[in-house]
């Protein structure tokens, strides 16, 4: 023990708050040393657990892009609903009957479930809790809180439809989209 | 006889045979304390146990019967293991692989499915007769918090293994279940205050969750590990401490006089 004590630095005397390491100190020396022992423990633990957190969040995706390109306005008639990029994009092309576009997300505002455009009811309707949207996605019956989310829909320099889902207009409860987000509308 | 005497003999009185069990054993009280204490699994169990506390009537042997269930999920989920793949590719067909072509896959397969369902209702029937004697209380308020994590991580394996099919049960349910995760305060990036703190749906809890912003691979492959690996490590050391702290609280608890 009494070559430990020497091997202490000046340094380390100083930060003791003693100016020699003399034999009365030697208790809070230890005591000294031991919380910095423990701490460096617990401070190399706990960075290293950020660390792990950290591991959970992935740098690179292997998932759809947010912005593509959904083809010409000229391939869409008015008044349907192209459910094309609804597996790999989870978004619908919608052209309505006085021709301008929107891009709403497939995700049920209830609890996230995919709903379907039934055609001959014209409305979407969920499978998991039977909520129901008309093609603007106001809903109107079910448990859904509020109309569907739409994404930013522009013209690409190529004249293409480009979707832009990192832009989003969230649908307000009772509140008919096509007014409150003029600005997702694409007039061509 | 005399044959068969020596054939023991011959098993018995050799360096493997000792090296193993180290002592003869006699049907005395010494001898079954010296069992359980010499051994590395009896050890965490009382030596010995109180007539009264071993009345069916009282315990109902729940607990026991949970740690039986979760032996069984773990040889079956073992072998199930050797033909499963967690890839979005390959786990729906392997398990149709399971039921249909591997021999006895179909009883793994329902022995895992059904034992998981059977340790959830037994675990919380468990905890329903603790609650019920009372046994939660001074001295065992520590094992009782020990259970309540033990009851929470028997609830994440069975959801976790929910997904593991791939099938659309697993798929939506996964879906919900993170989207709950989502809508939580501070944590998701649905839930109040998500604006304020810069929360999206590619830093939040089910970003984490999922292993990206999307139900899809990664996710799988999540599932699967949390399921198989981790919190399996996890509930295997609470359990120890559970049943050590049995042990040491007094044994197990028994009708009062």
């Amino acid at each position: 023990m009494q070559d430990d004590r020497e091997l202490l630095t000046e340094q380390e005397n100083i930060d003791q708050g003693t100016s020699e390491g003399g034999q009365a100190e030697s208790g809070d020396r230890r005591k000294f040393l031991t919380r910095v022992g423990w701490g460096s423990l617990a401070g190399f633990l706990a960075i290293n657990s950020l660390a792990f957190l950290r591991f959970f969040y992935p740098r690179v995706l292997f998932e759809a892009p947010s912005q593509f390109k959904v083809g010409f306005p000229a391939d869409y008639p008015p008044g349907a609903v192209n459910s094309q990029y609804q597996r790999e994009f989870g978004t619908w092309i919608i052209r309505l009957q006085d021709g301008s576009f929107f891009a709403m997300e497939s995700k049920c505002t209830h609890l996230g479930c995919t709903p379907s455009w039934m055609e001959s009811q014209k409305k979407f309707k969920c499978p998991c809790h039977g909520s129901g949207y008309y093609i603007s996605g106001l809903n109107f019956e079910g448990p859904a809180p509020r109309p569907m989310d739409r994404f930013k829909i522009s013209i690409a320099e190529d004249g293409q439809l480009l979707v832009d889902k990192t832009i989003k207009y969230p649908g307000v409860p009772g509140k008919e989209s096509n007014e409150v987000y003029p600005q997702s509308l694409l007039k061509v | 006889m005399k044959n068969l005497t020596d054939i023991t003999d011959k098993v018995k009185k050799n360096l493997i045979w000792k090296s193993i069990f180290r002592r003869d054993y006699r049907n005395t009280v010494r001898d079954r304390a010296m069992a359980v204490f010499g051994n590395v699994f009896l050890h965490l169990h009382p030596v010995q146990v109180r007539e009264s506390a071993v009345k069916l009537r009282f315990t109902w042997g729940m607990g026991g019967i949970t740690f039986f269930a979760f032996i069984i999920l773990v040889i079956t989920g073992v072998v199930l293991m050797f033909y499963y793949h967690p890839s979005v590719d390959q786990a729906y067909t392997d398990i149709k692989d399971l039921e249909f072509q591997v021999p006895y896959g179909v009883i793994l397969r329902n022995l895992h499915r059904w034992g998981a369902h059977f340790m959830v209702i037994v675990v919380m029937i468990h905890m329903f007769r603790v609650f019920m004697t009372g046994s939660y209380k001074a001295p065992r308020q520590f094992n009782w918090g020990i259970g309540v994590f033990l009851l929470v991580l028997t609830f994440l394996l069975s959801f976790t293994g929910y997904l593991t099919p791939w099938d659309q049960l697993g798929f939506w349910a996964i879906t919900v279940g993170t989207n709950m995760g989502a809508a939580t305060p501070l944590l998701g990036y649905q839930g109040p205050f998500s604006e304020l703190l810069h929360i999206t749906p590619y830093n939040d809890v089910r970003f984490a969750l999922l292993g990206g912003a999307q139900v899809a691979g990664n996710a799988l492959l999540r599932s699967y590990i949390w399921h198989c690996v981790a919190i399996p490590l996890v509930a295997t050391i609470l359990m120890l401490v559970h049943f050590w702290r049995v042990r040491k609280d007094g044994g197990i608890s028994k009708p009062q006089k």
